[in-house]
């Protein structure tokens, strides 16, 4: 009911009172003294009713600072272990590149070194330059040349596909760094909720984004961070098949 | 029984980086047949029309999730049977369990080795032709 309604109601009753008192009805006078409690009684709910919506208010508002102290507290530092998990597994993804890289070149040289004075003795063998007991060490030289080259072909290969698997590093710190990312924004959105309650009003939607991640399908995590994933983690590949394997895979 | 070098597969990941890194490790072992996605959105209309053998699939991905495209795969009648492996970060037993359930016929968890992948992608066909 509005507020001037309730005014006029006061003011309609008050004469009411004057009126039956001056002409001496009891009667009449309680009754308008009965009307103007009850209209008092109606005002004194409606206010009860704007309190209890401000305490509601309120505690929506405190539910959402738990969120933030929530953030605060444990993923804060959490986030900055993941970070620094990011840091280790870069920095592991250049070394383990850089190495194979490394001793690649050390192979090469060593293959081209043989190759250069071996080239030479072949050029003079085929101009028909060449005697025939050093003929005989360019024989032993070439075979020793060629097993060589096999095996340090095959090793340089190996320190490819090495140094290949050591790009894994950008999927598996991308996905971790998506999820921090996701935080910052999280972060962002409860300050700009906390800014807007102080400053006045919340907005009823924004309460209800503290509820959100609550359906019951599995999720995606990204990869498990060592110190900062607990629970139900399979450690490497060896524990994934014996999971699968009791599944009767 | 021998594993067909002309096998056509598909690489299903949102990092280009790691897809690179799976199509050379297929490369080594002799598949030259691949192509690539970045999510199930992708891969699922060129896997309708592309008569795929084999699908390599991530599981976290932004779009459709590598877990929703095993389901739809596996709720294809056209696809059902296609061999699937996961190769993902997703590490959880809850998550394998739920992989396994939705019929995923191998699982390795990142970073792995060029021989993990060797081996269940052998595993896989072994078990297909000797059902088969």
């Amino acid at each position: 009911m509005a507020e001037e309604s309730a005014g006029d109601r006061y003011l309609e009753s008050a004469r009411m009172l004057v009126q039956s008192l001056e002409a001496g009805d009891e009667m009449a006078a309680d009754k308008a003294i009965d009307e103007l409690t009850h209209i008092r009684e109606t005002v004194l709910f409606k206010e009860l009713g704007m309190l209890t919506r401000e305490l509601h208010e309120s505690i929506k508002a405190f539910r959402l600072d738990t969120r933030l102290s929530d953030i605060a507290e444990s993923e804060i530092p959490d986030a900055r272990d993941r970070l620094n998990y990011v840091i280790t597994m870069t920095e592991q993804a250049a070394h383990r590149t850089l190495t194979a890289i490394e001793d690649s070149i050390n192979r090469v040289d060593v293959v081209i070194g043989k190759a250069q004075p071996m080239r030479e003795n072949w050029q003079r063998f085929r101009n028909r330059e060449m005697a025939v007991d050093e003929f005989r060490v360019l024989c032993r030289d070439l075979d020793e040349f060629l097993e060589a080259s096999a095996e340090e072909g095959g090793k340089v290969q190996s320190n490819l596909t090495e140094a290949l698997m050591a790009q894994d590093y950008q999927d598996l710190t991308g996905q971790i760094i998506r999820r921090v990312i996701n935080l910052v924004q999280e972060v962002e959105e409860n300050l700009v909720q906390l800014v807007r309650f102080s400053g006045g009003r919340i907005l009823e939607e924004n309460a209800a984004s503290a509820d959100k991640n609550k359906d019951g399908a599995i999720k995606a995590e990204g990869p498990s961070v060592p110190g900062v994933d607990k629970g139900d983690v399979v450690q490497g590949q060896d524990d994934v098949d014996d999971l699968l394997s009791s599944l009767g895979f | 029984m021998e594993l067909d070098n002309e096998m056509k597969i598909l690489i299903v990941d949102d990092f280009s980086t790691m897809r690179r890194i799976i199509k050379n490790l297929l490369r080594d072992l002799g598949f030259t047949n691949t192509q690539e996605a970045d999510d199930g959105t992708t891969a699922l209309p060129m896997l309708k029309k592309g008569n795929f053998d084999f699908l390599v699939t991530d599981w976290n991905m932004p779009g459709m999730t590598g877990i929703d495209l095993l389901k739809a795969v596996r709720a294809d009648p056209e696809l059902s049977n296609l061999p699937i492996l996961m190769v993902t970060a997703e590490a959880k037993r809850e998550q394998i369990v739920a992989a396994a359930e939705a019929g995923v016929n191998g699982y390795i968890v990142k970073p792995f080795t060029a021989n993990t992948l060797k081996e269940k992608i052998d595993k896989i066909f072994e078990r297909i032709h000797g059902e088969g």
